[in-house]
């Protein structure tokens, strides 16, 4: 077992240190989720309480178009100097690679998250910090199943010529029941009233995720193939 | 029995239950007391989904299979049923919009199983398109495709929770509830007629699919 962990903690220090060193995805990232607010911003017009209305919403769709944009990337930068090769070439269970790479993912998402709920108090002048410890919850188990799936069609699509039509094309329904949960539970977060009120949401989505997390440890190894 | 034979006779038997089934539907089965003519379309309704949610257990059966035996015939099988779902479950979509029109009063709403039927079609059309972009690399395409279909198959319950949460106007299941069926007779009858038609149909189209996409694999 500490073998295994030991394993995807390479693949996710291996990861973090090609990003502080090239700064490929992040930058570009936070600079993306930045964006949408203001895109949101002009889309729905100034009108404040409409932006609260839908912020719950918003956030999570920002969430989804960053994991189209950035989730993917863990395995873009090893299609270069043919390193996805040297993946499949390293001994052990391939599944811990796919810790590894989520792992990465989460962290990536983790930023953009931050981003997006500062940006958003920021620029639409909204007090978040009342709901914190809930939206961390949620937060945290929306990322897991959000970034669990786009890893592994992330993984699938890299070593595809249509990958910028097939990853969205897949990522995006199967990623609806987190979608759904996700914003219900953020709703009530926001909302003051205590995540249980929610309760089968948060069932729901722990669930969702374990099982996106085990199909994908147990599928990974047919995708990572020569 | 040469193999080819029995799929026409399959062939054979479907065509012959739609017939039997479309006159069940408009002559045996008496007019619905509240929606009239109408709730005939259930026939075709019914049937089409029952159809799409074995078809995608097909999928997950033929994806399974494959990733255990690494043989081609399992991953035939899970494709065809993966077209077939996109198919029964656009017929699904199709006929219960036409229906939710009179009663309804509208084409299209985000009812809970509306909606999750519409989100199953686009999860296997995506399946669908998987495997046309790997049409010429076959171990590939099995690989990547089974495990798009087992996701898409164990995502199916929890897709239907939530989308059943997020929403909920359909009338209740009245077949698969605990409480016995308060269909009448004959509307049952008419009812089981069309899905055992629409079993053999699915039956027939996947064996001739699959025989295609041996063929395919073979040249």
């Amino acid at each position: 077992m500490t073998t295994y962990a030991r394993r995807a903690w390479i693949v996710l220090w291996k990861d973090l240190r090609i990003e502080r060193r090239s700064r490929e995805s992040v930058n570009a990232l936070l600079f993306f989720a930045l964006l949408l607010l203001f895109l949101f911003q002009f889309a729905l017009g100034p009108d404040r309480a409409r932006l609260e209305a839908a912020l719950p919403g918003l956030l999570w769709l920002g969430c989804v178009l960053a994991g189209l944009v950035g989730l993917g990337r863990t395995f873009l930068v090893e299609r270069d100097n043919d390193c996805l090769e040297g993946l499949v070439l390293a001994p052990g269970d391939k599944s811990a690679i796919f810790v590894g790479k989520l792992a990465v993912n989460v962290a990536l998402m983790a930023a953009v998250e931050l981003v997006l709920l500062a940006g958003a108090g920021v620029l639409y002048g909204l007090d978040l910090t009342g709901a914190a410890g809930p939206l961390a919850l949620v937060l945290a188990l929306g990322t897991l199943g959000l970034a669990a799936m786009g890893t592994l069609y992330g993984a699938l699509t890299v070593q595809l010529r249509a990958r910028e039509l097939l990853f969205p094309v897949l990522l995006l329904p199967a990623q609806v029941p987190v979608l759904l949960a996700t914003v219900a539970l953020t709703q009530a977060a926001l909302a003051g009233e205590p995540l249980a009120a929610a309760g089968p949401w948060l069932t729901l989505l722990a669930a969702a995720d374990c099982v996106y997390l085990v199909v994908g440890m147990l599928t990974f190894e047919f995708i990572l193939e020569a | 029995m040469k193999p080819d034979r029995l799929t026409t006779l399959l062939g054979g038997l479907a065509a012959l239950g739609l017939v039997v089934g479309l006159a069940a539907a408009f002559g045996y089965a008496p007019r619905e007391a509240v929606q009239g003519n109408v709730q005939r379309i259930m026939y075709v309704h019914v049937p089409a989904v029952l159809t799409a949610y074995l078809a995608i257990l097909m999928v997950l059966v033929g994806s399974v299979g494959y990733l255990v035996t690494r043989r081609a015939g399992w991953d035939h099988v899970a494709g065809a049923a993966g077209e077939l779902g996109v198919l029964f479950t656009a017929i699904t979509i199709a006929s219960g919009s036409i229906w939710g029109r009179p009663t309804w009063g509208t084409w299209w709403t985000w009812d809970a199983r509306l909606t999750s039927t519409a989100v199953l079609l686009l999860v296997y059309a995506g399946y669908v398109l998987l495997r046309g972009v790997l049409a010429d690399e076959p171990d590939r395409r099995a690989r990547f495709s089974a495990v798009v279909g087992i996701l898409g198959a164990v995502n199916v319950p929890i897709v239907h929770f939530s989308v059943k949460w997020w929403r909920a106007l359909h009338q209740p299941s009245t077949i698969l509830g605990p409480e016995p069926s308060p269909i009448a007779p004959p509307i049952a009858m008419a009812l089981l007629v069309n899905w055992i038609a629409f079993t053999l149909l699915f039956a027939y189209l996947l064996t001739r699919r699959v025989e295609i996409a041996r063929l395919e694999d073979a040249v």
